[in-house]
């Protein structure tokens, strides 16, 4: 069975068309980015969360009032199930939040404190300043990998991908309001590594294909490639987003806009490393008025 | 099959076995982390108040009275260190109540004993025990007992205030507010207020153990019902089924036999991440069971990535060995390069993440690193080992 693999899809007629999807997702990202800005989790802005199960199903109507006589205007409250609510509120005492639980119990009924977290505003402040540690480290590291293993172009092009990766995750996060917590930081990561994944594939190919067809133009090369891995392409992304898609539906609430996260961006992923990355290359060679013929590989099989 | 080729069956197999060897019981092997089993993860601070500033013993004391409470509330495998100057990190695993143990060590716990005009007669600086029990009416009560000093003040407040209440206050709040009947010159006493049975065994812990020095902060407080970590397993647990099985149907249907060998690659994988984490000890948290679940999807990328280049290889009329061989060399370097990249980030995570998310980190290595050895190895042993009774296309 080679369904994918035999049709050929000119990936490098249609670039434009891919840079124009592109541009306008991240465009409106970054718009909402800059004016809305992300909803911070109480990770990285302090604040305290409450979950909890109520004995019997209460309405959020019902647990907005009782919660409306403390004085906590920043509150936000989710309901997972009829009985299940996420409360999200300023950072408060152990004090208030007993005095919150028992207004709870005495309004509408007897509950199970599932989880409370407390984060404190020096906490935050430094979860923030290790969560762009670690983005900056994991950036820097693939960055000095990828071009030691590679050309410095082809590295030039992979990193543009998983910024392109990167941002339509963060784009649709701030654009959804979603929270963003450490675990959302995590993903983002994740969606670094493995977004290379499929580029570096693709972009294996092509080193491969420059230099056993050195007749074919660099298009035709470009195109051959990512026909060739086609059919991999999308069957691996299609493995890796069908547990993700599992921890979606069955992996419960804590973990379901983590794999929310995993899901935009290996979708993103997928899209970027096959419309995006090696047309780069195209546009690379073009800015630089490098004409494919007698192009330099660097790594084993080929020392310049 | 030769002698060498029959050496490396056998050693996949020992791994494997190993592997299962480590791993069994699996809920003795495995480390569960606060966020499954429940239990808190807390980072409190030594603050300066104008009656008592911070210096270096009152933190050593600090943490020598917390160590002392949670030794007392019977929490069995508690961590409890200092970080840095003026920060105290505690780890409360498996308890049932976390809001109430949280409670217990975060509190000052100064015991007053105070006269009507609400002036401080006594403290309970000169306990030497406390004990939670029962009166005549069944009712919560905590009994104490004062040291020769302590018993002569607590002598000196009651006889100046027979016929008035003598309110006892912890921490400035009033819990019981009785009425002296007689002095008391034995250094004996009992506290009776609306305490449940919890609140006065926590009482008794707090006073037997002392008041803390100087004021106590929470950071960060991180507490997870044990009712919840039991969700957050048996929903992981039905995830990583649901998501293994689809993957495993997912091969066969796609690439058939070959979709079978990597089925088999992919149950390898998973026996020996669990192996890894039991053998390193390492703790498997809920992000941990996550990045399980990724590395799934990630497993049979590898032999995906292989079995497209063998049928290229086949393509090219070569040999079914031949394109095995060929399969496996041209698919490695891509496979490892794509790997690293990943394991950068996860080291990224490991190194600057804490808690839960470093158990991701964990688990994403090990898969990784599990997935490229079944796929270099196992995928290509059985392949091997199907070439010799199969032709290639009796296998795709």
């Amino acid at each position: 069975m080679d369904l994918i693999g035999k049709k050929k899809f000119d990936f490098i007629k249609n670039r434009r068309i891919a840079y124009i999807i592109s541009a306008v997702i991240i465009l409106i990202g970054l718009i909402s980015i800059i004016f809305q800005g992300f909803n911070l989790g109480i990770d990285f802005a302090g604040g305290t969360l409450i979950q909890i199960r109520f004995d019997k199903s209460v309405s959020i109507t019902e647990v907005r009032n009782a919660l409306s006589e403390f004085d906590l205007s920043q509150s936000t409250i989710q309901n997972l199930s009829e009985n299940e609510f996420v409360i999200r509120t300023e950072k408060i005492d152990s004090e208030q939040r007993k005095e919150i639980l028992s207004a709870f119990r005495e309004n509408l009924t007897d509950l199970a404190i599932l989880r409370v977290e407390t984060v404190g505003p020096v906490i935050g402040e430094n979860l923030k300043k290790l969560a762009l540690y670690a983005l900056l480290f994991a950036f820097i590291g693939i960055i000095l990998y990828i071009t030691m293993r590679f050309e410095f172009k082809f590295s030039i092009v992979s990193i543009l991908a998983l910024s392109h990766d990167c941002l339509i995750v963060l784009g649709i996060f701030s654009l959804l309001q979603k929270e963003i917590t450490i675990s959302i930081v995590a993903a983002v990561l994740t969606i670094v590594g493995y977004s290379l994944n499929n580029t570096i594939v693709i972009l294996d190919r092509l080193r491969e294909n420059i230099k056993f067809k050195t007749r074919e133009p660099f298009e035709n090369l470009i195109n051959i490639s990512i026909n060739q891995s086609l059919s991999r392409t999308i069957n691996t992304a299609l493995t890796t987003i069908i547990p993700i898609l599992a921890l979606y539906f069955f992996g419960g609430n804590i973990l379901s806009d983590f794999a929310l996260a995993l899901f935009i961006g290996m979708v993103a992923g997928t899209y970027s490393s096959i419309f995006i990355a090696s047309p780069l290359l195209l546009e690379w060679n073009k800015i630089f008025k490098i004409h494919q013929k007698g192009i330099r590989i660097i790594g084993k099989k080929g020392k310049k | 099959m030769n002698w060498t080729k029959t050496l490396r069956v056998a050693s996949v197999f020992v791994v494997i076995f190993i592997a299962i060897i480590l791993s069994f019981p699996l809920n003795e092997k495995i480390n569960l982390g606060l966020d499954l089993q429940g239990g808190s993860h807390v980072i409190l601070e030594c603050v300066d108040t104008p009656n008592a500033p911070v210096d270096n013993d009152a933190v050593n004391r600090v943490l020598e009275i917390i160590r002392n409470r949670i030794d007392q509330l019977g929490v069995s495998e508690p961590v409890i260190q200092r970080q840095g100057a003026t920060r105290i990190l505690v780890q409360l695993p498996g308890v049932e109540n976390p809001e109430a143990a949280v409670d217990l060590i975060g509190k000052t716990a100064l015991l007053e004993f105070k006269n009507e005009e609400g002036e401080t007669q006594l403290t309970g600086a000169h306990l030497i025990n406390a004990k939670s029990s029962f009166d005549q009416f069944s009712r919560s009560i905590v009994l104490i007992e004062f040291d020769k000093i302590g018993a002569k003040e607590f002598g000196e407040a009651t006889k100046n205030n027979v016929g008035k209440v003598l309110a006892i206050t912890l921490d400035g709040k009033e819990i019981s507010a009785p009425v002296v009947q007689e002095p008391i010159l034995d250094g004996k006493a009992q506290i009776t207020g609306k305490f449940t049975i919890e609140d006065a065994k926590h009482l008794a812990i707090l006073l037997r153990a002392g008041s803390l020095p100087v004021k106590v902060e929470i950071l960060e407080n991180r507490s997870v019902g044990p009712t919840l970590g039991r969700d957050s397993i048996s929903k992981g647990i039905k995830a990583g089924i649901v998501g293994l099985v689809l993957i495993l149907i997912f091969m066969l249907i796609y690439y058939k036999s070959f979709g079978l060998i990597a089925d088999f690659a992919l149950v390898v994988c998973m026996i020996l991440i669990v192996g890894a984490l039991a053998g390193l000890k390492a703790t498997l948290t809920l992000p941990g069971i996550a990045g399980m679940i990724l590395t799934i999807g990630m497993a049979v990328d590898a032999n995906i990535l292989i079995f497209e280049r063998i049928k290229e290889e086949l393509r090219l009329e070569k040999t079914f060995r031949a394109s095995i061989d060929a399969g496996f060399n041209k698919a490695f370097r891509t496979i490892f390069d794509a790997n690293v990249t990943t394991l950068i980030a996860a080291l990224a995570l490991f190194y600057f993440g804490s808690g839960a998310i470093k158990g991701f980190a964990i688990t994403l290595s090990i898969g990784i690193l599990a997935s490229m050895f079944t796929a270099i190895v196992v995928t290509k042993i059985v392949l091997e080992v199907a070439a010799t009774k199969f032709s290639s296309k009796a296998l795709l």
